[in-house]
């Protein structure tokens, strides 16, 4: 090798980037019990969170509290860090309820730092990494722009935003990455000569406004809810008491509209300067304004930074606009008329790969040992990052031990449909979990997280002996009252019949089970206590469980049913080395869509756009002749 | 993926042969054939009865005979498929064997994709690898057939409803879906009055379509009719002449639009649809202007086709290529302009082609009742007829409707129980998609673009 590259201490695993999935990455790899070490560009940037201040949300709580459920840090570390919590839909069905909580981001960036510092095994290192090396298509080590090779046998890329990274503003274009931090210029090139395929995509951040400078007189208070429920399943209920920050809603108006209007053509989204492809999901305040020029207002909301300081974020107006249009624009909001902007919106563009190329343990296809995770792969947010990460982790760690991958499917996760959807289907723009993707959802609830992934994590050696009985107390507490729900019978004596009618409830003819009558809508387990007397005191998490896979009972076998099918083409393996050029009478376009992606299984196959049901039959019979 | 479930078939060829079979396998095979089979005394249980053996009774609907049959009960693993096998023959003709056919997929079991017996025969190991090859072509030929047929086949009108049945659904599903995933920038408060109203209208429609393909009117009516003729040899006066008689039926008929080049004529009550109509009337000349290779082709996928020869001049090589063409079709062959000085003879053509020709004038508009009476016998002598696709076709499209109005029927029920939205909206999805199934349309992304293109999305 070129002789002015010095060779410092080897390791296992090498993780590049200390954002939400390099962090989890990390760590997953190091309570393993191998070797890591983790590289950001910077100390001060560990688990940054540059945009929305906050964790969790729609199906992201859900992922949230999965990384928890398999042994991940993120869970517990916005627990120790939140200012604000609220469980979102509840209103709607448990499948959809989901957490989200205001995060102090110093908190909570220190906090995960003092985690990663202080694990066993695991060392952090500023620095950029330039290159991958790779001999024989197989991981060797890394290289630092100071020429410090670091040899390991696995390096886990999660790298974020920070490739080759522009903001941008208005006129204003700069080669940073988010925050202004140093952006990493040098690693693509290294990617691209190893063949990996490079896509360019955006997303943008509104501005930070001093707290100081808003009259929330003329914005609605938004609070956390009074009881919060934790992230993480071994967060102590007690350690959540804290006192928390309010929100505010306003909303733009006309006057906004117009000023966004008059200045389009200073877009860098709509002039062209912006090439990269942005997401449909949290697009640009100018965006939204060309796109439904039929909607009078959008809703803004207005949310702290954390207590350290008077920045407050400005939900919904994420823009490119040039700073005097963007002095405007916000001023035109009620409340903001004097605000003062601390930092600029702005659009940034990086570079990611190709998520197609990678296999669903989320290694690279072709260069062993080589894994990606977070917006590196094309998608988008913390909780989707941290997800990746988790897996990554795991899975890099058990490649090293010689252990087959863990691939949670379709049906287990919404971690599970995140990566296949990634590695499956063609993505162009930054994909984001939503729950309409889980076509499992009503299995996938957050509240069972932990009983659907906790023995895995346990299988894997992420979760403590103490923390797997706990589970399996738990489970045997749900089947045992879900069971004497079930047989004991409620007969139609008088008092009965007053606690039904009590509560609008038709009388009973004949006698029902104490379920029968749980499954009515108008009753619920705590209203039917009045007529329970046998019930013992049971926790809320077991209640809760017995509770709603009772009432749903019907919709959730019926899910049950359809995941039964989709298990069995799930597990109808295709053979790596497969030649679909061998394959007689496919279409070419599958032809061609099955050898760029080369599918593991059946199922997943089945899912590639432009690969027919007949394509399947055809694959299935050569399969079998072979 | 459904290599599971039980299925069933015709599976001798649809047309009027003594005998037809219908074929059931899977699992489910035996209680479905007890379900629908009557032996002699009453009493026998095909599910009891030893493999491979035939038994003789009856199959009934309720309290209706439809036929007598000969059941042959065959137990895995040593059948056609390896799996349960019962086989119904029937002698009743078609029409008969279709009702049985249906009633069997009444029973919850799923019509057979094209070559789906093939296919699980090799799958379960029952034929040499060596037929892997063969088994590869005919689905592959089979199901793109099929598809073709599907669409093709479909009634123009109801394409388009279906397609608005769909957008409907789908609008609802990701109102809900964006209203779920951006529970604070979009509110669902009120909105299941509007499903529901949605939903019945949706349901309303659909039931309707299911009550049209009971009739078999789902799909395009019609014998699929081509005329061949010679430039000038009076095609286009024939088709004046065809339409002109029967204005009212040339009219918008449910399904025909003017664009898709096909006319509905009748004669005598049966309706001829005649293919590539503005061809004939515009251009004068099919054979010359689309070429042979095309008129071939037209007359390759028709159920009759109408010969027209010109008396008042000599046969030649435009007349010898559509012979050539109708030899293995039904067809008649109409001798036009008889008013002028004859140059070609009746018989010399009835030993050309050894079909019926009659001697017409299409312009003085004589000789037609002989032809129309001609086509009348034909068809009820079971000479013309649709294609067995166009039933089986039919079929499909009943069960996908009958699938999209049971989950449409849910939706409703979980609304009258005041179910949470994200529950009744998977049902919502199911109807989308079974309903895509008709028109040959797959479901993919539509949800997430739909959500993204209709609603404000996001922070």
């Amino acid at each position: 090798m070129d002789e002015k590259l010095y060779y410092y201490e080897s390791y296992d695993v090498a993780v590049i980037g200390a954002g939400h999935a390099g962090c989890e990455a990390a760590l997953a790899c190091a309570r393993l019990g191998l070797n890591t070490i983790m590289f950001t560009v910077s100390m001060d940037s560990i688990a940054l969170m540059p945009c929305n201040p906050n964790i969790g949300g729609t199906s992201k709580g859900h992922l949230v509290r999965e990384i928890d459920a398999l042994g991940g840090e993120m869970g517990k570390n916005i627990d120790r860090t939140y200012i604000q919590s609220k469980m979102l839909n509840v209103s709607k069905g448990p499948a959809v309820h989901s957490l989200r909580a205001q995060a102090d981001k110093q908190s909570y960036s220190q906090s995960m730092r003092r985690i990663v510092e202080n694990q066993p095994n695991l060392c952090v290192k500023q620095g950029e990494i330039c290159e991958i090396l790779v001999d024989n298509l197989c991981v060797t080590g890394v290289r630092t722009y100071s020429n410090a090779v670091y040899p390991c046998k696995a390096a886990i890329i999660c790298t974020g935003t920070y490739l080759k990274a522009r903001c941008i503003y208005g006129d204003v274009s700069q080669y940073t990455g988010p925050n202004g931090l140093p952006a990493a210029n040098h690693l693509t090139d290294s990617l691209k000569k190893l063949g990996i395929e490079i896509y360019r995509f955006k997303t943008g951040t509104p501005a930070r406004i001093d707290k100081r400078s808003i009259d929330f007189s003329k914005m609605e208070e938004q609070f956390g809810d009074e009881t919060v429920v934790p992230f993480s399943f071994e967060t102590d209920r007690e350690s959540l008491t804290r006192e928390q920050v309010s929100c505010w809603l306003t909303y733009t108006n006309e006057t906004t509209h117009d000023i966004i209007r008059s200045n389009i053509d200073r877009s860098p989204l709509y002039s062209g300067a912006i090439e990269g492809t942005g997401p449909r999901y949290c697009p640009s305040i100018e965006d939204k304004v060309m796109k439904f020029p039929d909607k009078e207002r959008h809703q803004v909301f207005i949310e702290p930074e954390g207590n350290y300081t008077n920045e407050m974020y400005i939900s919904g107006m994420s823009s490119s606009l040039p700073e005097d249009v963007q002095y405007k624009m916000y001023r035109s909001v009620p409340g903001l008329e004097n605000a003062r902007i601390v930092r600029n919106a702005y659009a940034i563009e990086y570079d990611c790969i190709n998520p197609m190329q990678l296999k669903p343990s989320l290694e690279f296809k072709t260069i062993s040992g080589l894994f990606s995770a977070g917006q590196m792969n094309g998608s988008s947010g913390y909780e989707e990052a941290a997800a990746q990460g988790i897996m990554a982790g795991i899975n890099a760690a058990r490649k090293l031990k010689g252990q087959e991958p863990v691939i949670l499917d379709r049906s287990q996760a919404y971690i599970g449909v995140l990566i296949d959807d990634l590695v499956t289907k063609e993505t162009h723009e930054p994909y984001r979990m939503m729950t309409s993707r889980a076509e499992y959802r009503l299995l996938l609830r957050q509240d069972n997280a932990d009983l659907r992934l906790t023995k895995i994590g346990y299988d894997i050696g992420l979760i403590s002996e103490e923390r797997y009985k706990k589970l399996v107390e738990k489970e045997r507490l749900i089947l045992e009252e879900t069971e004497r729900l079930k047989t004991k019978m409620v007969g139609g004596n008088a008092r009965v019949q007053e606690f039904l009618s009590s509560h609008d409830s038709t009388p009973l003819k004949t006698a029902v089970s104490m379920a029968d009558l749980l499954m009515r809508p108008e009753l619920n387990y705590e209203l039917l206590a009045e007529i329970d007397p046998d019930r013992t005191e049971l926790p809320a998490e077991v209640t809760e469980q017995v509770e709603i896979e009772l009432k749903y009972s019907g919709y959730i076998e019926r899910q049950q049913r359809q995941v039964e099918q989709f298990k069995k083409t799930e597990s109808r393996k295709i053979p790596e080395n497969l030649d679909y050029d061998d394959v007689p009478s496919l279409r070419i376009e599958a032809r061609q869509k099955l050898k760029k992606i080369r599918p593991e299984n059946i199922g997943q196959a089945s899912r590639i756009s432009g690969v027919s049901p007949a394509d399947i039959s055809v694959l299935l019979v050569y399969l079998k002749q072979n | 993926m459904r290599n599971h479930d039980t299925i069933a078939a015709i599976a001798t060829g649809t047309t009027n042969a003594g005998i037809s079979i219908i074929r059931i396998s899977g699992a489910d095979a035996f209680s479905v054939a007890d379900a629908v089979f009557l032996s002699k005394k009453g009493k026998k249980r095909l599910s009891e009865q030893k493999s491979h053996t035939l038994h003789y009774g009856k199959i009934v609907d309720g309290d209706v005979m439809l036929d007598e049959v000969l059941v042959s009960v065959m137990r895995a693993p040593n059948t056609y498929t390896t799996e349960d096998v019962v086989e119904i023959n029937c002698h009743g003709g078609m029409i008969v064997t279709k009702r049985i056919l249906e009633l069997v997929l009444s029973k919850g079991v799923r019509l057979a994709e094209p070559g789906e017996f093939t296919k699980r025969a090799f799958l379960n190991g029952r034929m040499d690898l060596s037929q892997a090859e063969a088994v590869i072509d005919l689905i592959h030929a089979t199901n793109e057939q099929a598809v073709k047929n599907s669409v093709r086949q479909l009634n123009g009108n109801l394409y388009k409803k279906i397609k608005e049945i769909r957008e409907s659904v789908l609008r609802d599903t990701a109102f809900i879906e964006a209203a779920l995933d951006d529970p604070e920038h979009i509110s669902l408060d009120g909105f299941t009055d509007t499903l529901q109203e949605h939903t019945e209208a949706n349901l309303k429609e659909i039931k309707a379509l299911l009550k049209n393909a009971e009739d078999g009117k789902i799909i395009k009516e019609g014998i699929r009719t081509v005329i061949l003729g010679k430039p000038n040899a009076g095609k286009s006066t024939l088709m004046n002449v065809l339409v002109g008689e029967e204005r009212a039926i040339v009219t918008d008929i449910p399904g025909t639009t003017r664009d898709t080049l096909e006319e509905l004529i009748q004669v005598k009550g049966i309706v001829l649809r005649v293919i590539d109509t503005a061809g004939i009337r515009h251009t004068q000349d099919i054979v010359e202007k689309i070429g042979v290779e095309r008129a071939r082709t037209e007359a390759e996928g028709a159920d009759f086709v109408i010969y027209v020869a010109d008396a008042s001049r000599e046969l030649d090589e435009n007349d010898e290529a559509v012979i050539s063409m109708i030899q293995e079709k039904k067809a008649v062959v109409l001798l036009n302009k008889s008013d002028l000085s004859m140059k070609t003879t009746k018989e010399e053509l009835e030993q050309k082609t050894g079909k019926q020709v009659f001697l017409i004038s299409a312009k003085e508009e004589t000789g037609m009742d002989a032809f129309a009476e001609a086509v009348e016998k034909m068809f009820y002598q079971g000479l013309i007829d649709q294609k067995e696709e166009v039933f089986i076709t039919n079929l499909r499209h009943k069960q996908a409707l009958a699938d999209a109005k049971e989950s449409l029927d849910k939706v409703l029920e979980s609304l009258a129980l005041d179910m949470p939205e994200d529950f009744y909206s998977i049902d919502l999805m199911n109807a989308y998609q079974v309903l895509g199934e008709i028109i040959g349309e797959a479901v993919d992304e539509d949800l997430v673009d739909k959500i993204f293109k209709d609603f404000c999305m996001g922070k």
